[in-house]
């Protein structure tokens, strides 16, 4: 033991635990004795996603530490721990809980701090920061208070902060100093653009302003003053002005530092100690501080791998290419969007009707692509990026990058297939085109199995188009036929069977399978076939031709049991059910010796019914106002809710009324899975609508939409799809959400995983549900409205016709019960007997 | 052989779909393939699944074999012999089934 390395690590953010997961995966850990040293009152999480936390991601949800990482590898974190001094002559770092940590090797992964200008005012109350969680809540604290905001600084990060305060409800104003917005990334043209998109979403946007003074306001909390002599209002600032390396302990201890401040590192991320690294955004490499993330994961591995002398990888440098949505603006920018390099041309090309700007730099022989800045689409980013990356040759007439292509002519995109095996298709994890193929070679199918492979596309999600680009070539390459297919009797997806029965108005299985499948179908197709039938012309599911079709629990509208018997579900529509109600689901439990317990789905399940039970038990139910639950369809189940506005001290709307109102309108839509719902009454969520399929959440300015949450097995929280909608807006929203899903995800594919392997993902979502971009939403709603519309209660309908009757019972040609449904008695209500018990026939009781 | 048990009128069996009927004590499961002319009849009782229950399973054409799909576990009992699919070791009885007259006869 005595003879480890002693390792401390200063600080837990990104970079510096992505030098702990390296070391793990090498298998290195143990071989040291590792202390790391969090300045934070948490450990390491994700800041790239940092501003989704005011969309209801939790800290939990940021972290970026898996279960017992700290626990199992036996490193030791100390949270709210900042090293004070560091003393090379001992080798001992001091902390400012006062300890003396001796030490052979340090790793400082300390950060960046943002850069407040020092304007007087800076210090008053209401000024903040946007790095850290904490300072998160302090936002939206002063937030709570305040009725406009302020971005001082129109970079990157500001128009994030922007954006935080817009979605806080705050009047927002981005305040720049240069004459253009994210002048680091785009040229004049594109900073035009960006600025006139970011206002027409309600964001003041002042360039060319140089704030002076901030003092008391009139109306508001601060007056600034700016050099121009204008004033502005304003309840919050937030300072977003650039970023200084933490380079405290490192000039302290008379570490090199550049000029202007940074630890200087050589090719392995060692300081002028050799046994002091620098990593991350503290560190200064060839006059770079690298304000990104993945040229510190890079760093991360480099130094993991010339610590343990384990490999001999070099930090060289790093792109600084950007892709980003800022504001629901797409912005990029690669290698030299300036046009700096000596004879370097360039085309560009502006669309003020799409709002869209895209200049590329090409060399002065034309034969290579330098630049690139796009605003407002950016779809082209993968390829492009590549060949600026891989000095690709440029093709004949290079404006065919960025001119739309006009009927007919295709552009001018390159294949997968034209990019080399070194080529780094996402940078966030520096994996290789390369590692893609061998990963697809060693089994890979699906993009999901690539991702898990290689890691490839897990963080900013950027590269996933060209991911599944390479991986599809390569699945070609191999001759691999990807299999598709339903089943043996069908040739294709479930998509296309739901598309050809759409389109060719098939009514039945039986002319679907004589025109498209062959053989006579098997439990896989039939029941897809039946729900696609349903989903699409909503007849009766027990109808002759349905009914061979209908899986175990729809054929007797009941989910089958262990033993046999049935459960009995009534539909309580938001989890509201009248004491009359209640009591005769109680009666009917009484009179049938049933077993009733609350389900997670806020209503009460009966079990223990038998065959010739059912149509008697529901007759009542129906006769008493309930209908089916539909707790055995794949289709809506609940809409659970929370009490809401009518009761509740903290409620803003009535999520109960909603939550009926949407259970009503949904109910009987039969989908690829099962689909829940949840709508809470205020942001406390207690109906927790952030892991249902459809979640919603009242605001004080209207109903925020989730989607594609999931329990179960995989659990998923939702997506924020649009905020502060009205009640028509949201119902239109869904509507088109569930036909979409509807339409497009595979046979028993939940919500969640059919958003997971959506190309595009959230964002594509968002295009084809709130702007239409398929020019599909008429036809989804009208298809929703004509299931809304012919909706019956099944129970209902079979309790009318005597002859689907008959099926209910046992035996076709006796009344008698099938014996070995027998049960027991716990807590006092039955449940099924063992097996033993049946046989030896201990306490069994007798049932009515 | 030839004691047949007259169970129930042919319509009451909806085409592709199964019901069981009580024969001397024992329950059989009677299905009605729409694919083919003729009724096939087995056990009703799932080993696998230990309850009484495959009348009420899903009948599917296997690599062109009928089976009937157990509503518990799906595993898969071939209509002709018995046999499971998926495990050598388990299968159901068969039972000879017939058509006259519009009734369904079974020999159990
Ligand atoms: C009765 C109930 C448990 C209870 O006593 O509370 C239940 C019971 C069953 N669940 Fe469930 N689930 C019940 C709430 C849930 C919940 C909680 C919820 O809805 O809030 C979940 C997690 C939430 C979710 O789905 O995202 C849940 C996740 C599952 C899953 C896993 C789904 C997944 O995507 O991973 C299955 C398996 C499946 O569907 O393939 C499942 C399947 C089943 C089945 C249908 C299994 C089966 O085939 O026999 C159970 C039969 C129910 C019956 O006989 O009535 N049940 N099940 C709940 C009925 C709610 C209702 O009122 O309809
Ligand atoms: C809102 C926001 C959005 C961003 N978006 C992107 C993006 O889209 N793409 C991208 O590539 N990058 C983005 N970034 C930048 C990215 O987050 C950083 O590049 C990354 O976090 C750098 O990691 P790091 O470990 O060097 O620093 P940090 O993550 O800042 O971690 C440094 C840690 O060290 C601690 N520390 C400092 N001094 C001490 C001490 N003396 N003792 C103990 N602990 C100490 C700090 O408290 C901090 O926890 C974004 C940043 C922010 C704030
Ligand atoms: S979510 Fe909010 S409104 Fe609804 S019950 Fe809970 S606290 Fe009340
Ligand atoms: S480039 Fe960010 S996840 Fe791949």
């Amino acid at each position: 033991m005595s003879n480890q390395e002693k390792l401390i690590v200063v600080g837990n953010g990104m970079v510096g635990h992505k030098f702990l997961e390296s070391l793990v995966e090498m298998g290195q850990a143990q071989n040291y004795q590792i202390t790391v040293l969090c300045e934070e009152p948490r450990a390491a999480y994700d800041r790239v996603y940092l501003t989704s936390y005011f969309s209801g991601k939790t800290a939990e949800d940021l972290s970026l530490v898996s279960e017992g990482f700290f626990e199992t590898n036996n490193i030791e974190l100390k949270l709210n721990c900042q090293a004070t001094e560091l003393d090379r002559t001992n080798k001992i770092i001091t902390t400012n809980q006062g300890e003396k940590l001796s030490y052979d090797k340090v790793i400082l992964a300390t950060g960046s701090f943002p850069f407040v200008p020092p304007v007087p005012g800076h210090e008053r109350e209401n000024c903040l920061v946007y790095r850290t969680i904490e300072d998160l809540e302090a936002i939206k604290a002063s937030a709570q208070n305040g009725k406009v905001g302020v971005v001082v600084g129109g970079g990157l990060l500001g128009l994030e902060a922007a954006k935080a305060l817009h979605d806080l409800g705050l009047e927002t104003h981005v305040v720049e100093f240069a004459p253009r917005l994210m002048a680091v990334q785009v040229d004049d043209g594109g900073g035009a653009l960006l600025k006139s998109k970011i206002e027409e979403l309600g964001v003041k946007v002042h360039t060319s302003k140089n704030t002076q003074n901030i003092s008391d306001g009139d109306e508001c909390f601060h007056k600034m003053e700016f050099a121009d002599g204008e004033v502005l209002e304003t309840d919050v600032i937030l300072f977003s002005a650039g970023i200084r390396p933490q380079d405290a302990l490192a000039r302290s201890s008379e570490i090199e530092l550049g000029p202007r401040g940074g630890i200087q590192i050589n090719n392995h991320c060692q300081t002028s100690d050799p046994d002091v690294y620098a990593i991350g955004e503290c560190a200064l490499w060839g006059g770079m501080i690298y304000g990104l993330v993945a040229p510190g994961y890079n760093m991360a591995k480099v130094v993991a791998q010339h610590l343990t002398q384990s490999g001999e990888a070099l930090f060289e440098g790093a792109d600084m290419s950007t892709k980003l949505k800022l504001m629901g603006v797409d912005v990029a920018s690669i290698g030299d969007a300036h046009a700096r390099t000596e004879g370097s041309l360039s085309y560009s090309y502006t669309d003020e009707v799409n709002q869209v700007y895209k200049k590329i730099v090409v060399s002065a022989d034309k034969k290579s692509l330098l630049g690139v800045v796009m605003v407002g689409e950016a779809e082209d980013y993968g390829n492009l990026l590549q060949m600026v990356l891989n000095d690709m040759e440029l093709p004949e007439n290079p404006e065919g990058l960025i001119l739309p292509a006009l009927d007919g002519a295709a552009k001018p995109t390159l294949g997968a297939g034209a990019l080399p095996d070194t080529a780094v298709i996402c940078s966030c994890n520096d994996v290789s085109k390369g590692a893609i193929c061998c990963s697809v070679q060693d089994g890979a199918k699906t993009i999901g199995d690539v991702k898990s492979a290689t890691k490839a596309a897990t963080a900013c999600g950027g590269c996933t188009a060209l991911v599944t680009q390479v991986m599809n070539a390569e699945l070609t390459n191999l001759g691999v036929e990807v299999n598709t297919d339903l089943c043996e009797h069908f040739a294709y997806t479930r998509q296309d069977i739901y598309n050809i029965v759409r389109v060719e108005g098939i009514k039945t299985f039986s002319e679907l399978l004589e025109k498209h499948g062959k053989g006579h179908g098997c439990e896989i197709c039939k029941p897809a076939a039946a729900n696609i039938l349903a989903s699409c012309w909503n007849d009766y599911v027990l109808t002759d031709s349905n009914i061979g079709l209908q899986d175990t629990n729809d054929i007797y509208l009941g989910n089958m049991q262990k033993d046999g018997t049935y459960s009995v579900v009534p539909r309580m529509p938001g989890g509201e059910v009248t004491p009359e109600g209640l009591i005769l689901v109680g009666q009917i439990a009484k009179d049938y010796g049933l077993y009733t317990k609350l389900t997670g789905g806020q209503r009460v399940d009966l079990f223990g019914a038998q065959l010739h039970e059912l149509p008697e038990i529901w007759q009542r139910l129906v006769d008493g106002g309930f209908e089916t639950g539909h707790a055995y369809g794949k289709s809506l189940r609940t809409v659970k809710s929370c009490v809401g506005s009518t009761w509740c001290r903290y409620g803003v709307e009535d999520s109960v009324g909603l939550a009926i109102e949407l259970e009503n309108r949904y109910k009987g839509l039969r989908s690829p899975h099962k689909i829940k719902f949840a709508v809470s009454g205020c942001t406390r969520e207690c109906a927790e609508a952030q892991s249902k399929d459809v979640g919603v959440i009242a605001t004080e300015n209207g109903w925020n939409l989730y989607v594609c949450g999931n329990g179960g097995m995989k659990p998923r929280h939702t997506d924020l799809l649009a905020q502060d909608l009205d009640k028509e807006t949201l119902i239109k929203y869904i509507d088109r959400f569930l036909m979409f899903y509807v339409k497009t995800a595979d046979r028993l594919q939940r919500t969640s995983v059919w958003m997971d392997n959506l190309e595009g993902g959230l964002d594509y979502l968002k295009e084809v549900v709130l702007d239409d971009k398929l020019t599909i939403a008429a036809e989804l709603e009208e298809q929703m409205e004509a299931i809304v519309g012919t909706y019956q209660c099944e129970w209902k309908t079979t309790l009318e016709s005597p002859e689907k009757l008959k099926r209910f019972s046992h035996f076709i040609n006796s009344e008698k019960k099938d014996e070995a449904v027998q049960f027991v008695e716990v807590r006092d209500q039955i449940r099924p007997a063992t097996k033993e018990e049946r046989v030896n026939k201990e306490d069994l009781i007798a049932i009515g | 052989m030839s004691n047949w048990t007259d169970v129930c009128a042919l319509t009451d069996i909806d085409l592709d779909t199964g019901v069981c009927a009580l024969v001397n004590d024992q329950q059989v499961a009677i299905f009605r393939p729409a694919s083919s002319g003729s009724l096939y009849a087995v056990g009703n009782f799932d080993p696998i699944g230990e309850a009484n229950v495959l009348s009420r399973g899903l009948i599917s054409d296997i690599k062109g074999q009928l089976t009937v799909a157990s509503p518990l576990y799906k595993q898969h009992y071939v209509l002709e012999s018995g046999k499971c699919l998926e495990d050598d070791s388990v299968s159901i009885p068969t039972f000879e089934v017939k058509v006259e007259g519009q009734r369904v006869l079974v020999a159990a």
